[in-house]
């Protein structure tokens, strides 16, 4: 007889719901999501996330109050047939001054750290930062590094402990640059240059993908984040700037090169070299196919412009068509044959590549690590 | 003997309740309460268009990497279902509440401008057909119901979707300010003898903020508009880079509007609710000078928090401090009208029917999306909200919590009123049950998937970001909400096909439209009353000690009222011709737009000289 009041048994009635509630919320620890804002891995991360974290117990408090308050009134103000009238209460001005003046201090204790956050995200960083130039395009992305002269598209590399300056834009629609782990997002836009900064402190690949519906493919213009140790980060850029145009280092690394490379990125199972058929037929096809119209395949010294992402190292990357599809050589394959099907309305056209043409071509690219 | 036969007719009609009948007598129809009729009947249906259209995005969603809609489906489908239920289905609905019950609860016999009341309504119904007509050929728009530049341009839109959304909007542009104008006069000069601003009931006060903040709102976007149509048709370049244009004046122009728009979507549920709550709970509503301000005082600062749309453009830490600050300011006169409604069913004695299940329905729900506004008004918070899933579950809280929970709550507080029936209890609560359990199922967890990485407009998303389980969830909850709505057009149907049974003033109602029959006859008031206090109905019946008895229906002898008139849909459908015919210019040139003009201006030229009957 504890349970006697109709207020609780109602309550009881709702049990279920409530376990359902707390089934979601025990489905929604941070943990469980790789592109969460509740685990930031770099400074500028933080400090969104503490103020995020902040106003959140706010609300959970205000909520619960109101809501506990509003439940209450529902179920201790119901009218009974034959009640009186009540009280014809029109207002009362010292609770009507008290609940507008404890919301305005509970915002103030949010406004003051918000004004503290918008002001220390908009520093400039130092000259020690690493500047890399972010180019949105339908729908991938780019990145260069002007100091390191090197160029790639899609798979951001970037050495923990050091501030990385982000100096963007686009070449064609507002496009939004999200790495989710490490920063909010910033808009790019055509002939504007909009800029974001962080310094990671946690090596390893985290995905992060467009924020500003973008046209047909928004959706899958996504990208990685590798975040490497310094060392790490040096060896990658010393190979990636052997892949470049001089006569003598061809198209093609070397197998030493290869090694250095896989030893921050996924590298798929032994790729072909120069010396084999497949290898000769597949740098051929791209040639004829008009591959090199649009991509480059050169890390170093890059030619600016290009319609179609850089594939210099586009073995070594663990993702193809914009950070959407898994690199494998099956993949690859049928994203050579007809990229059409996988990514409707992707600016590269169906060429009319014929099975063992694009193993060919898988084959070529493969061993652009 | 021209004045005999008039009466004669009168009488007739009088005889006959003052009911004409009829396809005829709808379309030529000047009277306030049947064009409230027509504009509810036809936001409903769009409002179910748009629903379908949630369904089929919801389905997409419910996997990932699934391939049931193509992306351009998608996008299509995500366009239409914003563009529908903010143009089309919110204001629409809230436009047939001002116009069935402002005349009466100020004590009117119409609004000020009868045939321009008409007008409106034909205009957006050509509006919302033009838009959707652009399903027929597969050109639905398909860029956001926001259109951002430059993805709006001809280079990256080459298609027409872009411009049946753009020529769609500015035709309803064109029905919103006309129908503001006119509840703006209509409430300034038309309130009976004795209502002052102050004795005002609390929906007109809000309906009247509302029009204010259309008339200063919508000017804004159809300047926005005209500029992206001069782009797209006749080579400018005020968003084209590549002339010298910026894309970032588009979102400036847009949110300006924007913004207030969201204002424009919610104040007339505030006011709905401020009147069910009080008539519910059998006291008048708390803090009735407070809610009036604090309106208002929401609707002014709304014209000054735009930017808070616009933090991830990187506008600087000067702009984004202010627009940050001024937003969590709207907090306050907020957080006003919840307390006062919440002091409002205080003490009372709460009568538990129907419309009041789907007020305090709209208090829960909206102070969930309230507080989630709280937490993007914070730019650095922001950067990670903005653009994600989080921020749909806040809109849909204040837009489909708040705004829908209170039409609903006016559905079924003043059906009565607008059909002479009373809708089901039992079945109008199933209906507020299947809402809320499926109105929460389905964007609570979007809360979730936002803070933790699922960004909007997406038409899929791959496996293994750990999106799967909570989007399947919402599909489902999604088909819940759908069928708590089968559950209201059911109840809708079978009220309909009973005889009426409606008192006039079935809820012991506080406002003046509860003292006349259900449904009122066509001139609203025989005698125009005379109002001694706020709450005027309320103060009626405590001065005659009681219940007021049935009014009887009268006849109409002598009472003015305008003639019905079919000019209004012909020079609406001079504007549909006039701006869709914008349609044909790259291929055949401005002759359909001449044309539209020429039935334009017949239409309003024979409108004017028409004797006013």
């Amino acid at each position: 007889m504890l349970l006697r009041s109709a207020a609780i048994r109602r309550l009881r009635r709702l049990a279920p719901l409530f376990c359902v509630v707390a089934l979601v919320l025990a489905g929604c620890t941070p943990d469980h999501y790789s592109q969460t804002a509740f685990r930031p891995l770099s400074d500028f991360g933080r400090i969104g996330d503490d103020i995020q974290t902040t106003t959140l117990k706010w609300a959970v408090l205000v909520f619960l109050l109101v809501e506990g308050a509003l439940l209450y009134a529902i179920f201790r103000f119901r009218g009974k047939p034959g009640d009186p009238e009540p009280s014809q209460t029109h207002g009362n001005t010292t609770i009507e001054i008290v609940w507008t003046v404890i919301p305005a201090l509970i915002l103030a204790a949010i406004a003051v750290p918000t004004v503290r956050g918008i002001f220390q995200m908009s520093a400039t960083p130092g000259a020690d930062a690493l500047e890399v130039q972010v180019i949105g395009h339908q729908w991938w992305w780019e990145f260069r590094y002007p100091a390191l002269n090197l160029t790639t598209a899609n798979e951001l590399h970037i050495p923990v402990g050091q501030t990385v300056s982000l100096k963007m834009s686009t070449v064609d629609v507002v496009h939004s640059f999200w790495p989710p782990r490490f920063a909010g997002k910033r808009d790019v836009f055509p002939n504007r240059e909009t800029r974001l900064w962080f310094k990671a402190d946690s090596a390893g690949e985290y995905s992060g993908q467009c924020a500003e519906f973008c046209g047909m493919q928004h959706a899958r213009m996504a990208f990685h984040v590798e975040a490497q140790s310094p060392g790490e980060f040096a060896a990658w850029v010393a190979h990636m700037q052997t892949l470049r145009a001089a006569p003598a280092a061809a198209a093609a690394p070397s197998m030493d090169s290869m090694r250095t490379a896989s030893a921050g990125a996924t590298v798929q199972a032994e790729a072909s070299g120069p010396g084999d058929p497949q290898y000769a037929a597949g740098e051929k096809l791209f040639q004829a196919k008009g591959c090199v119209a649009c991509h480059s395949l050169n890390a170093f010294d890059a030619p600016k412009g290009m319609i179609g992402p850089n594939l210099a190292n586009v073995g070594a990357r663990s993702h193809i068509g914009a950070g959407t599809l898994k690199n494998t050589d099956e993949n690859l394959v049928r994203w050579i044959e007809n990229p059409q099907l996988i990514k409707q309305g992707v600016l590269m056209p169906n060429l009319g590549v014929k099975p063992e043409e694009a193993k060919a071509l898988a084959a070529f690219l493969r061993a652009h690590q | 003997m021209a004045t005999s036969a008039l009466d004669q007719q009168r009488a007739h009609a009088a005889a006959d309740h003052g009911e004409k009948t009829g396809l005829w007598s709808w379309i030529t129809t000047v009277d306030h309460k049947r064009i409230g009729i027509l504009y509810g009947a036809t936001a409903f249906l769009f409002f179910l268009i748009g629903g379908i259209e949630a369904l089929l995005l919801r389905v997409q969603l419910g996997t990932p990497d699934n391939t049931f809609l193509a992306p351009d489906t998608y996008n299509q489908l995500f366009t239409m279902h914003g563009t529908t239920m903010i143009f089309l289905a919110i204001m629409p609905l809230s436009a047939m509440f001002f116009n069935f019950m402002i005349p009466l609860q100020i004590g009117a016999r119409d609004v000020a401008f009868p045939r321009l009341n008409a007008f409106s309504y034909w205009v957006f119904l050509a509006g919302g057909l033009l838009l959707n007509s652009s399903f027929l050929f597969g050109l639905a728009p398909d860029q956001g119901w926001y259109g951002y530049a430059n993805l709006t341009s001809r280079q990256f839109s080459p298609g027409m979707n872009v411009d049946f959304w753009l020529l769609g909007l500015q035709i309803l542009g064109i029905a919103s300010l006309a129908a503001a104008v006119n509840f703006f006069v209509t409430i300034v000069n038309m309130r009976a003898p004795g209502m002052t601003l102050m004795r005002m009931p609390i929906f007109v006060w809000m309906s009247f903020i509302t029009q204010i903040l259309l008339l200063l709102a919508f000017p804004v976007i159809t300047v926005a508009l005209v500029m992206l149509m001069f782009d797209r048709n006749f080579g400018t370049h005020f968003f084209v880079p590549s002339g010298g244009g910026d894309p970032l004046l588009w979102q400036h122009l847009f949110w300006i509007f924007g913004h207030p728009e969201v204002y424009i979507l919610i104040l007339p549920a505030f006011g709905i609710i401020s009147e069910v709550l009080p008539v519910f709970s059998r006291k008048p509503l708390f803090g009735y000078a407070a809610m009036v301000f604090s309106g208002a005082f929401i609707a002014f600062l709304g014209f000054g928090v735009w930017s808070h749309h616009m933090f991830t453009t990187g506008m600087g830490p000067i702009a984004d401090t202010f627009f940050s600050l001024t937003t969590m300011l709207i907090a306050v006169p907020t957080g006003v009208k919840v307390f006062n409604w919440m002091g409002t069913i205080w003490g009372g004695s709460i009568q538990y029917r129907v419309p009041m299940y789907f007020a305090l329905g709209f208090i829960a729900m909206f102070v969930i999306g309230g507080l989630s506004g709280v937490m993007h008004a914070s730019p650095p918070a922001d950067l990670q909200q903005n653009d994600t899933y989080f921020i749909v579950a806040h809109f849909h809280y204040v837009l489909f919590g708040g705004s829908i929970f209170g039409l609903t709550a006016g559905a079924y507080y003043w059906w009565p009123k607008m059909s002479g029936r009373m809708l089901d209890e039992t079945l109008g609560k199933v209906h507020f049950w299947l809402m809320l359990i499926g109105f929460n199922v389905t964007f609570f967890p979007m809360h979730i998937l936002g803070l933790n990485g699922m960004p909007r407009r997406v038409y899929t998303y791959p496996a293994g970001l750990g999106f799967e389980t909570l989007n399947q969830i919402e599909t489902v909850g999604s088909f819940i909400l759908a069928l708590s709505f089968l559950v209201f057009i059911a109840n809708i149907v079978r009220t309909m096909r009973s005889p009426r049974n409606a008192p006039a003033d079935p809820w012991n109602g506080a406002t003046l439209e509860w003292a006349i029959p259900s449904p009122p006859q066509e001139w609203n008031f025989a005698e125009i009353p005379v109002v001694h206090g706020r709450d005027a109905l309320w103060e009626l019946k405590r001065q005659r000690g009681g219940p007021l008895p049935e009014p009887p229906r009268v006849s109409g002898k002598g009472i003015h009222l305008p003639n019905p008139s079919y000019w209004p849909p012909v020079a609406g459908l001079g504007v549909l011709v006039a701006i869709g015919g914008v349609l044909a210019f790259p291929t055949h040139g401005p002759w359909l737009s001449i044309a539209g003009g020429v039935i334009l201006f017949f239409g309003v030229f024979k409108w004017a000289f028409e004797p006013a009957g």
